[in-house]
């Protein structure tokens, strides 16, 4: 037993200041508070991180956690999840990590709707390799391997997601905290595949404070089960640099997730490799 | 001493390797030892396919260069392989489709008289084949009726016609012992990954190993295990990271290309010490290669793959009853010392199909140690192995990682801890080596007091130890690659003067290793073609080099 109670790791923390990665772990922890409150075992959540400035996120957690790969979150997430459909499994990936190294995963997760959740720390530039452009930075953006500026269009991610059939999708900022929370909290408590792109500022490499603070708004949820109508609201920014940036819950509905429930079964292994064997001769 | 071979071929489309299949079945209800071999290229339809069937009263895995009966669905199949028919064996051709000296049967018309499938010219060649060889109906039928679960009915009917219609020349009978299981390599490995208590197995399709994931999904059921195909191989293995994490004895499987998208999860599974069995399948490489054929070039990437240093077991099998133990062990293996464990095979074992005699028994859990608390992951010990947990465990916190990171799993760039994490599964490396340096791992075969050695690894014995058989050699084998089990190998190799070794390579891969352990071959015999040597073909090798 860990005597110890708090949240909080003691690992030491290496965010730089104004990052937009502390607003995101407080409002999780939050969440977590909440749910525990609420009968959730602690023990039930497993973090699993990528790689990138927003995946240190999972050593400053005192609670089970994956610090994976870059890129890979989603296939770890989605094996945690298949071996024990008891827990709750959320994923904190960058945008480079999801968008561009890992994006055939992110697709086939929300096609599948595997029952995980995926908070997307998305400051739009490769934070820990010390800026460079990333799937949504937008047009023109000049980093550190393109002095010129990038000549082709962000990535609207929320379409994507969309189209392939996510069943939960929602879009936040790391400046709009207890919005955030209540985002994090639903995502968590959606049966399915839930992702959260969350605009987090990177006061380093790509400071967009002012921004989003003039252009971000809360949408209506009213009709959060109408695909078309998320489309829409998905459509309305498109990652560039002009607004206005609708957040909430684009999209919400009810699809069979993945992993099934399974039968629990006793069945004597060595007595069913016999009966193989026999089917064999 | 019976030792019957059965050639057959025709199209991709002609249903050859499911006909090969029952004809092997059928030696294999009479008692037989069995051995087929599938050629076919890398087409669903028009390409030349052939089998071999060998039947023996002795156990087979290797194919002769002559056959006593072809059975030819087209003409391609007689001007392929006639000069292999032995003196006094037969063609039986479907006389639709072929001319030649020997049997013609007219395959469609058995069909059209039952109003069957086109496929079902197979099932009258079985028959034709069948009542050539005299063997009595009572043994064909119930195999029929077992392999054929559609229309079987108008199979047997069919197959029952082209009985009665040939002319009987010899009569097979049965051998007196118990009717063998008959399994490919990949099914013989998937059986002993299941008595090895595997929960889950991940794949995505690459020839040669999709036979495993086949095989695994269709007995996922009565077996109770996970069995997922995702999106890539590099999903498959952290897939596979994932499921263990959280408790289940998981496998994967691939070939060469597969297993490229892996290496990375493959490094992570050495640092953040994740159990893991890896089956990898040889196909000709490199690249895409020749994908339906085989060979042994990829045992220095397996060795090697991965950036850092971390333990690993590599087993290549040669045999069903291998392939079983291995494969067991290797899931004991890998979550005893949280490490991933190869099997390695190739095309010609993956999906070679053997009749093997095992009695298959559950190998002893490995004693694990009980954790102490607060649990930390990456707790040192004498022999570097931390007790293991899955979360949820009340109370205790389970952390991972791919950085380099402390006991507890945090991570850290202090020189200190790097070293005792180093250390620790250099530890784990020494502890395995242990285990597997016993003459269990290392097969010796030939003349064991010869002066002359052959070494070889993986399907490629069962060719060696045959044509070998009437040689003064020794063959030394060993089944586990990595870690080398140098001293049972030094004790078998005493008394050699000369060292040959025979391998599926251009450049030779095993000699390196032999190199490194201080054994310098004398010469390389390989074979780079994609093909398996038959035993006469490597017969002639052998003694051009003794
Ligand atoms: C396979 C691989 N390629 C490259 C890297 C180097 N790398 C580490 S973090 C990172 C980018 C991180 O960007 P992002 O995912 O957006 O995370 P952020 O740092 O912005 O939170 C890269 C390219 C790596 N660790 N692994
Ligand atoms: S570089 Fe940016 S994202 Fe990374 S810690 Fe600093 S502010 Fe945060
Ligand atoms: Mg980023």
């Amino acid at each position: 037993m860990n005597s110890d109670n708090s949240l909080i790791s003691d690992a030491k923390n290496t965010w730089c200041p104004g990052c937009g990665n502390f607003a995101i772990q407080h409002a999780v922890k939050s969440v977590i508070e909440e749910l525990e409150k609420e009968g959730v075992q602690r023990e039930e959540f497993v973090l699993v991180s990528g790689i990138g400035c927003h995946a240190k996120i999972v050593d400053y957690f005192n609670l089970n956690s994956f610090y994976s790969l870059h890129g890979r979150t989603i296939p770890v997430a989605t094996g945690i999840k298949m071996a024990n459909p008891d827990l709750k499994v959320i994923c904190f990936a960058g945008d480079g990590d999801l968008y561009a190294e890992g994006l055939d995963h992110l697709i086939h997760a929300a096609k599948r709707n595997i029952d995980i959740t995926v908070i997307c720390h998305n400051n739009r530039v490769y934070g820990l390799t010390t800026g460079q452009y990333t799937p949504t930075s937008p047009y023109g953006f000049r980093g550190k391997s393109t002095p010129d500026g990038i000549h082709e269009p962000p990535l609207n991610i929320i379409e994507m997601l969309l189209g392939s059939g996510a069943s939960f999708v929602a879009r936040a900022y790391s400046k709009k905290i207890p919005h955030l929370r209540r985002i994090i909290r639903e995502a968590i408590m959606h049966p399915g595949f839930a992702h959260i792109d969350v605009l987090q500022i990177c006061a380093t490499f790509f400071n967009m404070t002012r921004f989003y603070d003039e252009q971000t708004y809360e949408s209506s949820e009213a009709n959060v089960s109408q695909f078309d109508v998320a489309c829409r609201t998905g459509q309305q920014w498109d990652y560039s640099d002009q607004g206005p940036i609708p957040l909430g819950i684009f999209y919400k509905t009810f699809r069979t997730p993945l992993p099934e429930k399974r039968e629990e079964r006793e069945i004597d292994r060595l007595k069913a490799v016999r009966t193989i064997l026999q089917n064999y001769s | 001493m019976t030792d019957f071979s059965v050639l057959i071929g025709g199209k991709a489309g002609d249903g050859i390797s499911q006909a090969g299949q029952i004809i092997g079945s059928v030696f294999a209800s009479m008692g037989y030892h069995v051995y087929q071999y599938t050629d076919y290229p890398s087409l669903i339809r028009g390409g030349h396919n052939f089998c071999i069937i060998r039947a023996a009263d002795h156990p087979v895995t290797a194919f002769r260069s002559h056959v006593d009966v072809i059975l030819a669905f087209d003409q391609q199949t007689v001007n392929f392989h006639s000069h292999r028919l032995v003196p006094d064996g037969e063609i039986i051709f479907d006389s639709n489709r072929a001319k030649a000296k020997g049997i013609g049967v007219s395959l469609a018309s058995y069909v059209d008289r039952f109003q069957g499938l086109p496929i079902m010219g197979n099932t009258a060649m079985i028959g034709a084949l069948s009542g050539y060889l005299g063997i009595s109906w009572e043994v064909i039928e119930p195999v029929l009726t077992k392999k054929m679960t559609k229309k079987t009915e108008d199979n047997l009917k069919i197959a029952r016609a082209a009985f009665d219609e040939i002319l009987k020349k010899t009569s097979i009978d049965k051998t007196g012992e118990n009717s063998r299981p008959f399994m490919s390599g990949n099914e013989w490995i998937g059986l002993g990954l299941l008595a090895g208590g595997l929960d889950a197995y991940v794949a995505y399709p690459m020839t040669p190993s999709s036979g495993v994931l086949h095989f695994l999904a269709d007995v996922a059921k009565e077996t109770d295990i996970i069995v997922y195909h995702p999106e890539s191989e590099i999903a498959v293995i952290l897939m596979a990271m994932g499921l263990a994490y959280a408790g289940k004895k998981t496998a994967i499987g691939t070939s060469g290309g597969g297993f490229c998208l892996m290496t990375e999860g493959l490094s992570f599974a050495g640092q953040a010490e994740i159990p893991v069995v890896i089956i990898v399948s040889q196909r000709t490489g490199p690249s895409t290669g020749l994908p339906t054929y085989t060979g042994q070039s990829d045992l220095l990437f397996v060795r090697h793959a991965g950036q850092g240093e971390f333990p690993r077991w590599i087993a290549a099998p040669a045999t069903p009853s291998e392939a079983f133990r291995l494969s067991a062990m290797a899931v004991k293996i890998a979550w005893k010392f949280q490490i991933p464990a190869f099997i390695l095979s190739d095309k010609s074992f993956s999906e070679g199909i053997f009749t093997g005699d095992i009695n298959p028994g559950i190998p002893d859990n490995p004693v694990e140690v009980s954790p102490s608390f607060p649990y930390r992951r990456y707790e040192d010990a004498a022999d570097g192995i931390s007790p293991i947990l899955a979360p949820p465990v009340h109370g205790e916190v389970i952390k991972v990682n791919s950085y380099t990171h402390d006991f507890r799993g945090i991570t850290t760039e202090d020189p200190g801890m790097t070293v005792t994490m180093a250390m620790k599964r250099k530890k784990k490396n020494d502890a395995l080596k242990d285990l597997i340096d016993n003459p269990e791992n290392v097969c010796i075969s030939g003349k064991k007091d010869a002066t002359i050695c052959i070494v070889c690894w993986g399907s490629v014995r069962g060719q060696v130890t045959e044509a070998a058989n009437d040689l003064d050699v020794r063959i030394v084998s060993p089944l586990i690659l990595e870690p080398f089990p140098i001293i049972t190998f030094q004790n078998a190799m005493k008394g050699v003067t000369k060292l040959l070794v025979v391998e599926e390579s251009a450049n030779g891969q095993i000699d390196k290793i032999l190199k490194e352990h201080g054994f310098f071959p004398d010469e390389l015999l390989l074979r780079c073609d994609g093909r398996p040597s038959t035993v006469e073909e490597l017969q002639e090798k052998i003694r051009r080099h003794i």
